[in-house]
């Protein structure tokens, strides 16, 4: 079970190695013999883009005054970050990712977005690790209070997956209830490029969690990236009248029926390639039923309390605020943090943590994720992207997890049991 | 006429000093600094000396001497508040390591007059002596969290240093983990935050400067670094650095390594 994400993923790089490596000037959309228009696409409509156009795409993306970022290699992961050049995205590269690791791979063709999600997520610039809320001075006997602005550039996510659109809308209803002005005006400025992803992780499991590897309708613009050794091109569907505008001054070609169903292959290739899976039915009741079960025992005894999942995971929005004075006393900001339920300090009241083992914490964070999430937020708290698979140092596996009691609820027990 | 400021002391055990160095290195705030606290003691920073009782101590180092005993519960009784600060003063720092071995042996070995060598068998923190107020971890501390610290008790308040894992830091620095991308072992997991998590973003591991975090599962990380490679010698020595002492981190290295026993098995 562990090993066949990997497994997967490398018949796909295997699959990958017969095709030859295609000089550029073939993948050019200007030999298919049709033409280009230059007139913006409405909302809902189909084009084709050429991945030789593909700085042009960017470029119109930076006229428009967005500051792009997207997936980059960096110290041995695709991560997110500033896009400047086509270049600067990670082409030719995969990646093997199982439970505990992850690994760069070499694809043998020159696809842009030849891998799946990384240990960054969008939340680092939507919910920033580290934010100033305020500031106060004193001013004789009073003080004034100084909120953060919040202006910032507007970015366009680049790259954004089926899984992680979905992440986005689960913590804009998160952050919309907490009524958060900061996230509100980031979210607002942001453009999101989706791309629907070309093969499935090694520890993806979206499929089961009904979020991908298809795009929904949620996105600015949508690409699917055509690639054979006749053509390299992707599917630009147009999600909003933002992203229409980007594509005015871009050269896009009319998609045809055959277009269509290549991306369909696509996705239903996707789907068919997931490395992980997850049975939601009735989980709700199965976590809340079963607080007493003896796997959260053991679990707990491999978990580190390291905090790897919950920073990963794409709709973790947990944090901690502190003021931090000035040595004189004069002045005073207010920060926030992300913050983790795997931390002892989370659950202190009067001095002491109310969740003192491990174990209860993975059960609170388990149980929140994928159970109570549904009653706080009318959703799951999980949208399947494996990120806390992968990233877990012991490798930890939250559909392996669910599984072990689904297979062997218990009774269950008071709930009033805590530790 | 007396000062009326809180005073600040700084005493030293078997240490290197560079834990009291950080409180000079605090240069753009130390004329902040001694404007609301007046630098009572610190041999290392003036040779002006004012008596105490201090209001806020210092302690860097470890016992490792038998005169460091009373000399200690001295300074103890002439503190207010007593902060200890580093890895030799909260855990018995790098000397620490002689708790594993036999020292008379290395005295034997080493000098040529043991006999003028008067030394205790262990390295010990402070902690195991005296009350302390405050741990400060650290090797060596971090200039923001001692800062924190004196901010704190200035302010009447109690200090905000998170006894939480390096991964937290990592994580929101956005750091590549270089267990997960590249099977580097790293102590991370199991040690507490406060330098930056800087050793991960030089694809370094974690060395557990800062000691064993509040929920440190040292056998679990452990396993995770035997699955890397790392053979039992290696991983005893994984965790027998600044603080080998430490209760989490001696107990896994002993798991690592036992030590030898005096029958010698
Ligand atoms: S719980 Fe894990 S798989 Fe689910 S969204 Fe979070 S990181 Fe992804
Ligand atoms: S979970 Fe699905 S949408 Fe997300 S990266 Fe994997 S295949 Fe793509
Ligand atoms: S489940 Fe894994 S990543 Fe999460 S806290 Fe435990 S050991 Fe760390
Ligand atoms: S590199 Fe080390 S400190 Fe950073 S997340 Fe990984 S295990 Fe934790």
């Amino acid at each position: 079970m562990t090993r066949r994400g990997v497994t997967r993923n490398l018949d796909i790089v295997i699959a990958g190695a017969s095709l030859e490596r295609v000089p550029e000037f073939l993948t050019d959309e200007r030999k298919s013999g049709r033409t280009p228009g230059m007139t913006e696409p409405a909302v809902g409509e189909k084009r084709i883009l050429a991945r030789a156009d593909f700085p042009i795409f960017l470029g119109a993306l930076r006229d428009l005054g967005y500051r792009v970022v997207g997936p980059t290699v960096r110290d041995g992961a695709i991560v997110y970050g500033p896009i400047t050049r086509v270049e600067d995205l990670p082409i030719g590269w995969t990646e093997r990712q199982d439970a505990g690791a992850y690994r760069l791979d070499r694809r043998s063709d020159g696809a842009l977005f030849g891998y799946v999600v990384g240990p960054h997520s969008w939340k680092k610039y939507l919910f920033p690790a580290h934010e100033r809320l305020w500031t106060a001075s004193r001013e004789g006997s009073r003080f004034a209070m100084a909120p953060e602005p919040v202006d910032g550039p507007s970015f366009a996510f680049l790259g954004v997956r089926a899984c992680e659109l979905a992440s986005i809308a689960i913590q804009d209803r998160v952050f919309a209830r907490a009524g958060d002005p900061g996230y509100a005006a980031r979210r607002t400025r942001t453009l999101r490029i989706a791309v629907q992803c070309g093969q499935a992780g090694g520890t993806c499991f979206c499929a089961s969690m009904g979020t991908g590897p298809a795009v929904g309708p949620s996105h600015d613009l949508a690409l699917t990236e055509i690639l054979t050794p006749q053509r390299h091109s992707f599917l630009v569907e147009v999600g909003s009248v933002a992203g229409a505008r980007v594509l005015a001054t871009v050269p896009l070609w009319p998609a045809t029926a055959e277009d269509e169903r290549a991306v369909e292959r696509i996705v239903a290739r996707t789907a068919a390639s997931m490395g992980r899976r997850m049975d939601v039915s009735g989980i709700r009741d199965l976590l809340v039923n079963n607080p007493g079960h003896p796997r959260w025992e053991l679990v707990g005894q491999r978990c580190l309390a390291c905090t790897n999942c919950t920073m990963v995971c794409p709709t973790c929005f947990c944090q901690t605020t502190e003021e931090v004075p000035n040595l004189s006393g004069e002045k005073v900001e207010r920060w926030r943090r992300w913050d983790s339920c795997f931390n002892s300090a989370f659950s202190e009241l009067h001095g002491s943590p109310i969740r003192k083992s491990t174990s209860s914490r993975y059960r609170q964070w388990m149980t929140h994720k994928l159970a109570t999430w549904h009653d706080q937020f009318d959703s799951s708290g999980c949208v399947g992207c494996g990120r806390c698979i992968t990233w877990c140092p012991v490798g930890i596996d939250i559909t392996e997890e669910v599984a072990a009691i689904r297979v062997a609820p218990a009774t269950p027990r008071a709930a009033g049991d805590r530790t | 006429m007396p000062s009326t400021r809180p005073k600040l002391a700084v005493f030293k055990f078997a240490s290197c000093d560079g834990c009291q160095l950080t409180l000079l290195d605090c240069e753009d705030e130390l004329l902040a600094l001694a404007g609301r606290i007046e630098i009572a003691d610190f041999r290392e920073a003036s040779r002006r000396v004012v008596e105490g009782p201090f209001d806020l101590t210092l302690v860097e180092g470890s016992v490792t001497t038998p005169e460091d005993i009373p000399r200690l519960h001295e300074i103890r009784a002439n503190s207010r508040v007593l902060v200890t600060i580093g890895a030799c003063a909260t855990a018995g720092g790098i000397q620490g390591l002689r708790n594993f071995a036999d020292v008379a042996e290395y005295q034997r070995v080493v000098y040529a007059h043991p006999e003028y060598i008067r030394s205790l068998a262990t390295s010990t923190p402070i902690q195991d002596h005296v009350p302390v107020d405050f741990e400060l971890r650290g090797c060596p501390i971090s200039r923001a969290q001692l800062l924190e610290v004196i901010s704190a008790y200035l302010g009447g308040r109690s200090p905000n240093v998170p006894r939480e894992s390096v991964c937290v830091e990592c994580k929101r620095r956005g750091t590549v983990c270089v267990v997960v991308a590249h099977g580097t072992p790293c102590l991370g997991p199991v040690t507490q935050t406060g330098c930056g998590a800087i050793c991960p973003s030089f694809h370094r591991g974690c060395y557990g400067c800062f000691g064993p975090q509040d929920t440190s599962n040292a056998p679990a990380l452990s396993q995770k670094l035997v699955q890397l490679g790392m053979d039992s010698p290696s991983l005893a020595r994984f965790y027998r650095t600044f603080n080998a002492n430490a209760p989490a981190f001696r107990a896994a290295s002993d798991a690592a390594r036992p030590s030898p026993s005096p029958e010698g098995a």
